[in-house]
């Protein structure tokens, strides 16, 4: 396995030195390119906070156009909203505990961790669409207001970003069963709970934001 | 073989140190603390909301205060921001993303509420 990554990495760092030297050469080669892999990936997690950050804004300063329609006091109910944040703030933790075991060398309970975190992900997104569902019979829409139309959107563009996150999970269980713990699947791990824990912090704001004051 | 092995170790060794900002931390306790901090900090602003025990911008301001000591708790126990070797490119791509999220934010509503054209 290790020999099989320090060639690939040995390609890229054009290294002609034999033997130990080479696996060493290419094994920090690999390294940093992982570690690259990360850094990429938290840039684009910040492009997101500041995609979140418009959709923010928007909801802000539509926040009272609801157009002599429904507003959202009459709406929401909050014990979804409350039982979907505590999910969403289990699964991140879970999906902490799944590096963990990662960390551990433990192939099957990082398998587990990791399902478990989709499971409550899954939930979530479960509840979100019965919300959606439910506020769309009582006459809101996307299209109702202002109101609803920047509700709809940041709302879903979070659900969307969780429900994105779903299926690249159950991939990478997938690959992790095939393939093991390598310092490729690791990192591949260790995006995905960052991934995670930062969907759970644009959670808080919307539960914030939208909902708690939504009702206040 | 023995060279792989001592690579496989210095693999375990090292893999847990050099990645940004994720892998150096996590030991069990800081995920328990951050996460029992992180249902603390969503109950308080519930029940504050909940019963109406503040004013209105008395509310607003609190549940604010606790969605960013929420956030900051996510990044400490969980994102392991600290553990980060120096450059901190993590952190300073953060703070920057940070400084345009509040221009953008702020920003809109400060003109919005201002734009006596809108209403």
């Amino acid at each position: 396995m290790a020999h099989a990554i320090s060639k690939t990495a040995g390609a890229h760092g054009g290294g002609d030195q034999g033997g130990h030297h080479d696996e060493h050469h290419g094994h920090h080669d690999h390294h940093d390119q992982e570690s690259m892999k990360m850094f990429g990936f938290w840039l684009f997690l910040i492009t997101d906070v500041i995609l979140f950050g418009t959709l923010f804004a928007t909801f802000v300063v539509l926040r009272f156009n609801t157009a002599a329609g429904p507003t959202p006091g009459e709406l929401i109910e909050l014990n979804g909203i409350i039982i979907s944040t505590f999910i969403l703030l289990t699964s991140s933790f879970t999906s902490g505990i799944a590096v963990l075991e990662m960390n551990r060398g433990n192939k099957r309970g990082l398998i587990l961790w990791l399902a478990i975190t989709a499971l409550l992900g899954a939930s979530f997104i479960g509840l979100e669409v019965t919300e959606f569902i439910h506020l769309v019979h009582e006459g809101a829409n996307i299209g109702t207001s202002a109101y609803w139309s920047a509700f709809f959107t940041l709302v879903g563009t979070h659900g969307l970003h969780v429900s994105v996150g779903l299926v690249w999970m159950v991939a990478l269980m997938l690959q992790l069963s095939r393939r093991g713990i390598t310092p490729v699947t690791k990192r591949k791990v260790s995006i995905i709970s960052l991934y995670w824990h930062f969907l759970d912090v644009v959670w808080i704001f919307v539960f914030t934001i939208v909902y708690l004051m939504g009702v206040m | 073989m023995a060279n792989h092995n001592a690579h496989n170790a210095h693999d375990t060794q090292h893999g847990n140190g050099g990645h940004g900002s994720h892998e150096h931390g996590g030991s069990m306790k800081s995920y328990v603390i951050g996460f029992l901090l992180s249902i603390v900090l969503t109950i308080i602003p519930l029940v504050v909301v909940m019963n109406d025990l503040l004013s209105k911008s008395g509310t607003t301001l609190l549940i604010l205060i606790m969605a960013v000591l929420q956030f900051a708790v996510q990044l400490l126990f969980f994102m392991h921001i600290r553990d980060e070797e120096k450059p901190r490119f993590n952190l300073m791509a953060l703070i920057f993303g940070l400084v345009i999220l509040l221009t953008i934010v702020a920003g809109s509503i400060w003109i919005m509420t201002y734009n006596t054209v809108a209403h």
